[in-house]
């Protein structure tokens, strides 16, 4: 054991599991927050303003119906705004979660296992949110799902040409796997918490989403198999259901939307987004249910360097993107991003540069990376760049494309910042209503952290 | 309430005020539930709809037509006649439903017809198209033309007699006058004037003819805001009697124009902007281009066409007319000072070099708002060049008795003063808003101890009559009319007036007999009279089948130069402050057409604003003001006030501002109240056009201006290729160079081939006007709704058609291109790729169709279209309640909900009539069988659509002209809608423009 330790202090800087932990230890601290302890205020507090808030969406979606999209500041030749922005920002945010559960758990990435549920959880949600963009936006959302391929009378098709149509098989398949993968994941804790719950409806409801979990080796055996059957079918979806957005707008003839280089860099400026909203969530929630002990500095250091990564990748995207534009020597794209640069909204364009890739820059210093309250603070720069970013390639592009007569400028009515704050809500609410309910921590993952699992050595 | 009570309109009214917009809606119908609103909407009440307005934040325009909806829905309900009356067993035998009719008929402006063939469908017009043998159509119309069919349909029309704003019958009316009558009876009319608009209707100039004998001492006055004083006394200055100039426009080579918009205002501006154009082609073949001068103050379509413009401000056109005719030799022309401008000076001496070069194939048309000195100037040059009897010819006036309309009020407001005046008859016109402020009209008028107004609408001089008489639209009534040139018309109903209206003649028939004879008996009676020799009956159809009355035209006047009063031109001192120029609005003229929502929300062709007027000043005077677009200034004239919008207008002449009329309508329907600023408050008898010193302050207020178009640059895009003859006939094919398109073969698709129709339009940028007479005629056929001045501000107009207009080159006086964009119906659309449900599909003839019941507004297709020619329903705009607006849409059109795409479809209803004829009698469709909206409209001819597959059609030759080209060509979009260059035709004198 000694050896052991001596290797922890020079080779690894930090456990992942603080010092002093055992199987019954985590188990306690975590199924107890859910099923003993009281809950804080402060959640009580955020729950009600987050409530609020999804009154505010159901408000601005009623209206909405009622009235016709034409209450946000959409127009011609800006035909969508920021409920394609909320839509790509949403789903971006969730390929964070399919990545650590699904790409980590295959290559061994072990410190996954203490974030992993709550990032899938967030990845479901995230989902749920985007999901309701597409629907909201038609003009006649009464008939939405006549985009989708099913018989009738008439023997009408959807239009397989168009992007939109990938959109739906992307975007539900998405939906579909990230709700079972994350579903599959909590069973074996759903049987703890059934056991260890005193009163007998948690234990019901517990053990009927346990769905008959007894532990038994077999069960592990089956469970482990399907665990990573999942995984390898998630895994593809991190890379393709960001491509398939990204041809929403490659597809498109528009100038800056019409590049090639669009999926690998949606797919990149997803997970950079996703790690960031997971460490919005995370940092605080940390604080608050005191779980220092099982997200250490070591994984904000490791998110913090992914996040460091794709941010890479992403100015990449951003240089070839400009550097394109003006060796394609196409005059459409030139003063396209001529436009975006200096044009009505170059200055957001100067603050997503700023806040996707200068200020992300300093996460080069350990400081930042493992200081939680610095890191929050980055993570929520990124957060609103990343959405800046959206906001340029649509909103900027169309605002000025091929006949500058019809060229005009997109202002967002209260009716786009209620639908898009609104959603914020009810992604928050149903965060706060999962770490309620659920262990937010997957328990059985993170004990094979421990030395004493023996399956911690393997990094 | 007992119902004999007097309504409680204040309770109502109380009852929604203070409650805007969706709330507004609601309790009106909530207040529609009440007995007591029942009862009032009962009685069809009008006259409050303006006065509730003023509680409503009108520029919510689709709640202000929820709200005349809701009324119109439950007043407009039409009683059968109490006789008996035959059901539809047994039909007409020319009446097969759902096959429309069509009659010849003939639309009045300022008293001038326009010959129209309107279209009935089930006995409801429709559409108005131009009448193809009237000389003022030639098959097209203008955009006033094609919106009064809205004007038919107005809810807001004025429906019944008002007696002190009081609902009464045209019965009480007769009954009421009648001692009065007697009065003025015994004494010849002593005390009777009245006043009427331009007339030249025969019927009526009889009528009133027969009324004067009745009472010999009545007086008749007629008074028009925008009028043609000047050219009626230029040509009295002149020739010594008034006669009326008639411009031979095809016939010119040079033309010279002196401030006249002759290509979009005034009567003969569709012959006008005809003739001209057919000089204005250029093809292969054809490469002799007129060349027109400009000179002009505040810009006009006709300048902008020019291949030479020069501005100025108003005031100097008159020493830079006698400049030129001094310099052709016109005798006794002598400048009122030495012009020093160096590019001016090079200007006029091409000019006059020009006009010598070509004697007898020039002609020079002073603006009908300028000095009557300037028209006898005008005339001279013309004599002395030998241009009159070629390119100019002078005609008997076809007005009944052409008078100086400002003397003319001038007269009768000095009469009211001094209490001459009891019994004034206003037939037509508004002269409580559009007289000059120094004559203090408004304020006399009340003191008229019986004051009479008929019109179409209840407006500001209503208002302040004793009786106001709802008129009967044109469409509604029996009446004639003659044409610029003198040609009379028959104006034929086609329908029976929705309201209790009256045409002016049916009025005047009993204001003078008392028979109360039909309209019909009246016009016809007339003309029977008229007739000397031949079979009236048969001429009586053929007139009415024709749209004109045969050898009706005035005969030509030979004239002779009497004198050289242009020598005492008035502006002899040199402008000094800011000039103020009035004009008439280029979609609302003088105010008439205030309550028309399609015109409205046309976009002014130079400016491109809707709903509002604005004070349009240079780029430089702007600048050295200090005021920015939408700035709210006040403008100071002679101790009068009033406040208006800047708006930076490239071409504007430097020191001036230009106001135009026709907006500030106080009392109109919902539609026009609230609308711009009103000229007239600071417009007086001595100062109708233009007038120096005019002192402006700036207010540090704002006012939103809705434009259809903000950016005017072309950002060195070669969205409008253009050149000049010289060049095309050096290099025929320089226009392809400059296009881009990329060869054929540059696909890996098998180019796809269409056999049978191949459907494809051009449109001819050198001879289009942008007069915006395609725009409305396409509103009208497709039932294009109108969406407000709130949802302009968002781009959101839904027209289908629209004229791009850019500048391009010098701030001061650039060049203006038009460009009109309907769908392009490419080959290869980007818009059918996109769309995930397929709702915008090719079809087998090359037409990109939209499907609008598979649309489910993803608006994807929008995003995609290069051209942005699609238009989305953002909110519910098309006004599905009016029972009017229901009459009168096009039957063969969707009307479109909201939440789907739409777009120009080449008028595909148009295309499936003539493939059903073709197909019934067993031949393809010819050439010429479809003519779309667009193109029917066009005075120009700058629309052609057709066969491209039949390569002797006409679309398919001008496709292979060489300076035939594709917007965005690079792109491979493949458009179906095609270009032909932008030529003009410079002269080589004149390097740099000028």
């Amino acid at each position: 054991m000694e050896t052991i330790e001596h290797t922890a202090v020079y080779e690894q800087p930090q456990p992942l599991i603080a010092e002093g932990h055992d199987y019954g230890s985590i188990t306690d601290k975590i199924s107890s927050d859910v099923l003993e302890k009281k809950t804080p205020k402060s959640l009580f507090m955020a729950f009600a303003v987050t409530f609020s808030l999804v009154m505010l969406l159901l408000l601005s979606v009623t209206y909405l119906f009622f009235k016709g999209v034409g209450i946000w500041g959409i127009r011609i030749p800006i035909g969508w705004g920021f409920a394609i922005v909320n839509f790509v920002w949403w789903i971006g945010i969730g390929h964070a979660g399919t990545l650590i559960s699904a790409i980590l758990l295959l290559l061994h990435q072990q410190w996954r296992n203490s974030i992993n549920r709550f990032a899938e959880a967030m990845t479901l949600f995230a989902v749920a949110c985007a999901g309701m963009f597409p629907i909201l936006h038609l003009g006649r959302p009464w008939v939405f799902y006549w985009i989708i391929p099913m018989p009738d009378t008439m023997r009408l098709w959807p239009n397989f040409r168009s992007p939109l149509v990938w959109d739906v098989f992307a975007v539900s398949t998405y939906a579909t796997i990230s709700l079972i993968f994350w579903f599959v994941g909590l069973i074996p804790d759903l049987a703890t918490m059934r056991d260890r719950a005193k009163q007998k409806w948690k234990k019901i409801v517990y053990g009927m989403l346990a769905m008959g979990w007894r532990n038994s080796a077999k069960h592990w055996h089956r469970y482990e198999t399907a665990y990573l059957l999942l995984a390898g079918l998630a895994t593809p979806l991190v890379v393709s259901v960001h491509s398939v957005v990204s041809f929403d707008f490659a597809v498109g003839i528009v100038p800056g939307w019409h590049t090639t280089i669009f999926p690998p860099y949606f797919v990149a400026g997803a997970i950079y987004s996703g790690f960031a909203m997971v460490l919005s969530l995370v940092i605080p929630v940390r604080k608050l249910y005191h779980l220092e002990d099982f997200v250490t500095a070591r994984h904000l250091d490791y998110m913090a360097k992914v996040m460091l990564a794709t941010g890479l990748i992403v100015a990449y995207g951003y240089a070839i993107e400009t550097f394109c534009a003006f060796y394609s020597g196409n005059r459409f794209e030139h003063d396209m991003m001529i436009n975006r640069m200096f044009g009505p909204y170059g200055p957001f364009y100067w603050m997503l540069i700023l806040f996707n890739i200068a200020l992300p820059q300093l996460l080069w210093l350990k400081k930042f990376r493992q200081t939680p309250w610095l890191l929050f603070v980055m993570s929520i720069i990124i957060n609103i760049g990343m959405w800046l970013e959206r906001f340029v390639i649509i909103v900027s592009s169309l605002a000025r494309d091929f006949v500058p007569s019809s060229w005009a400028i997109f202002v967002p009515t209260k009716w786009d910042w209620f639908t898009y704050i609104g959603t914020i809500g009810f992604f928050l609410m149903a965060m706060i209503l999962f770490i309620r309910i659920l262990p937010m921590i997957s328990i059985f993952e993170l004990r094979t952290l421990l030395p004493m699992s023996g399956k911690s050595n393997h990094e | 309430m007992a119902l004999n009570e007097k309504l409680d309109l204040k309770t109502i009214r109380e009852k929604l005020s203070g409650e805007k917009g969706r709330q507004y809606w609601r309790s009106l119908q909530e207040a529609a539930e009440t007995d007591e609103f029942k009862e009032f909407l009962h009685r069809e009440f009008p006259r409050e709809a303006s006065v509730w307005g003023e509680g409503l934040d009108r520029r919510r325009f689709l709640q202000v037509m929820g709200a005349s909806l809701a009324l119109a829905g439950l007043s407009a309900c039409v009683k059968q006649p109490d006789e008996k009356i035959v059901p539809y067993v047994k039909q007409p035998e020319i009446l097969v439903p759902g096959k429309p009719l069509y009659y010849s008929t003939a639309f009045v402006m300022s008293g001038y017809s326009t010959g129209v063939v309107a279209t009935s469908n089930m006995g409801r017009p429709t559409k108005l198209e131009g009448n193809p043998s009237h000389p003022a159509s030639l098959g097209a119309t203008d955009a006033f033309t094609q919106a009064s069919l809205l004007t038919m349909y107005d809810p807001e029309r004025s429906k019944v007699v008002l007696h002190d704003g009081n609902y009464t019958t045209w019965d009480k009316f007769w009954q009421s006058i009648q001692t009065d009558l007697m009065v003025q009876s015994s004494l010849k009319g002593a005390g009777l004037r009245i006043l009427t608009e331009t007339l030249t209707s025969p019927t009526i100039g009889k009528q009133i003819q027969d009324l004067l004998q009745k009472y010999p001492a009545a007086k008749w006055y007629q008074y028009e805001s925008v009028n043609y004083d000047a050219v009626r006394e230029g040509s009295k200055l002149a020739f010594g009697e008034y006669a009326q100039p008639i411009y031979h426009f095809d016939k010119a080579d040079i033309v010279l124009s002196l401030d006249s918009d002759f290509l979009t205002q005034g009567p003969g501006a569709v012959r006008h902007a005809h003739d001209f154009a057919e000089r204005r082609r250029v093809r292969q073949n054809k490469t002799d281009m007129n060349r027109l001068y400009s000179i002009e103050s505040s810009p006009t379509l006709a300048g902008v066409m020019a291949d030479h413009r020069l501005t100025t401000r108003a005031n100097e056109i008159d020493n830079i007319a006698l400049t030129i005719a001094q310099q052709l030799g016109v005798s006794g022309a002598v400048p009122l000072r030495q012009i020093h401008d160096a590019q001016q000076q090079k200007m006029i001496s091409a000019i006059v070099a020009d006009l010598q070069q070509h004697r007898g194939a020039g002609v020079v048309v002073a603006g009908p708002h300028h000095s009557a000195q300037l028209h006898a100037l005008a005339h001279a040059i013309n004599v002395e060049l030998g241009n009159v009897g070629t390119t100019v010819t002078f005609a008997e006036s076809p007005e009944v008795a052409p008078v100086n309309q400002l003397e003319s009020l001038k007269a009768l407001a000095l009469e009211m003063t001094s209490g001459n005046v009891d019994m004034l008859l206003i037939l037509g016109g508004n002269p409580a808003y559009d007289a000059p402020a120094d004559l203090k009209f408004a304020e006399l008028l009340p003191k008229v101890k019986l004051s009479v107004h008929m019109g179409m609408y209840e407006d500001e001089t209503s208002a302040l009559c004793k009786w106001h008489l709802p008129e009967s639209h044109f469409l509604e009534s029996w009446g004639d009319a003659r044409a610029f040139d003198g040609t009379a018309s028959i104006i034929q109903p086609l329908i029976a007036p929705l309201y209790e209206s009256r045409s002016i003649c049916e009025f005047l028939d009993q204001f003078i007999g008392g028979n109360e004879n039909k309209g019909y008996d009246i016009v016809k009676n007339f003309w029977k009279s008229q007739t000397k020799s031949g079979n009236f009956d048969i001429l009586w159809e053929k007139s009415l089948n024709d749209g004109v009355i045969a050898n009706t035209a005035s005969s030509p006047k030979n004239v002779k130069l009497v004198s050289s009063g242009w020598q005492n031109t008035s502006s002899g001192v040199a402008p000094s402050g800011i000039e103020i120029i009035f004009r008439p609005d280029p979609t609302m003229w003088d105010g008439r057409f205030a309550n028309n929502g399609w015109l409205q929300e046309l976009a002014k062709p130079l400016t491109k604003l809707t709903w509002d007027n604005a004070a349009l000043i240079a780029p430089s005077t702007a600048q050295k003001l200090g005021v920015q677009n939408s700035d709210v200034v006040e403008l100071h004239f002679q101790g009068r006030m009033v406040k208006a919008p800047i708006w930076i207008q490239p071409g504007h002449p430097a020191e001036a501002i230009t106001l135009t009329l026709g907006y500030g309508r106080t009392m109109t329907g919902k539609v026009g109240s609230g609308t711009g600023s009103n000229a007239n408050l600071i417009r007086t008898s001595t100062a109708m056009w233009h007038a120096e010193n005019v002192e402006i302050r700036k207010t540090g207020e704002t006012y939103p201006l809705s434009v259809t178009q903000e950016h005017f640059s072309m950002e060195n895009r070669n969205l409008v290729i253009a050149g000049t003859v010289k060049e095309f006939v050096e290099k025929p094919d320089f226009v392809k160079e400059l296009e881009d398109a990329p060869s054929p073969e540059q696909t890996l698709y098998p180019i796809h081939q269409y056999d049978g129709y191949a459907w494809g339009m051009s449109i001819d940028l050198s001879s289009c006007t942008g007069c915006n007479a395609c725009v409305i005629a396409c509103q009208a056929e497709n039932n294009i709704p109108v969406v407000g001045k709130e949802q302009v501000a968002f781009s959101r107009e839904m027209q289908w058609i629209r004229i791009d207009r850019y500048f391009k080159g010098d701030l001061d006086n650039p060049e203006v291109y038009f460009e009109p964009l309907p769908c392009m119906h490419c080959e290869n659309a980007p818009c059918e790729l996109v769309c995930p449900v397929g709702a915008t599909m090719h079809d087998s003839e090359g037409l990109n169709v939209m499907v609008y019941n598979r649309c489910i507004g993803t608006r994807y297709c929008s995003n995609n279209c290069p051209y942005k020619v699609r238009r989305f329903n953002f909110l519910l705009f098309s006004d599905e309640t009016t029972e009017t607006y229901k009459m009168m849409r096009n039957p063969d059109v969707t009307v479109r909900a909201r939440g789907v795409m739409e777009k120009c479809t080449y008028c595909i209803q148009r295309i499936n009539e003539a493939r059903i004829t073709a197909e019934e009698e067993d031949r393809p469709i010819r050439d010429g069988e479809i003519v779309t909206a667009c193109q029917q409209a066009c005075p120009s001819n700058a629309i052609v659509f057709g066969n491209i597959n039949d390569k002797k059609s006409a679309v398919a030759k001008l496709k292979a002209e060489p300076h035939d080209y594709s917007l965005l060509a690079e792109l491979n979009t493949k458009p179906r809608t095609t270009y032909l260059a932008k030529l003009n035709n410079p002269n080589g004198a004149l390097r740099h423009g000028a």
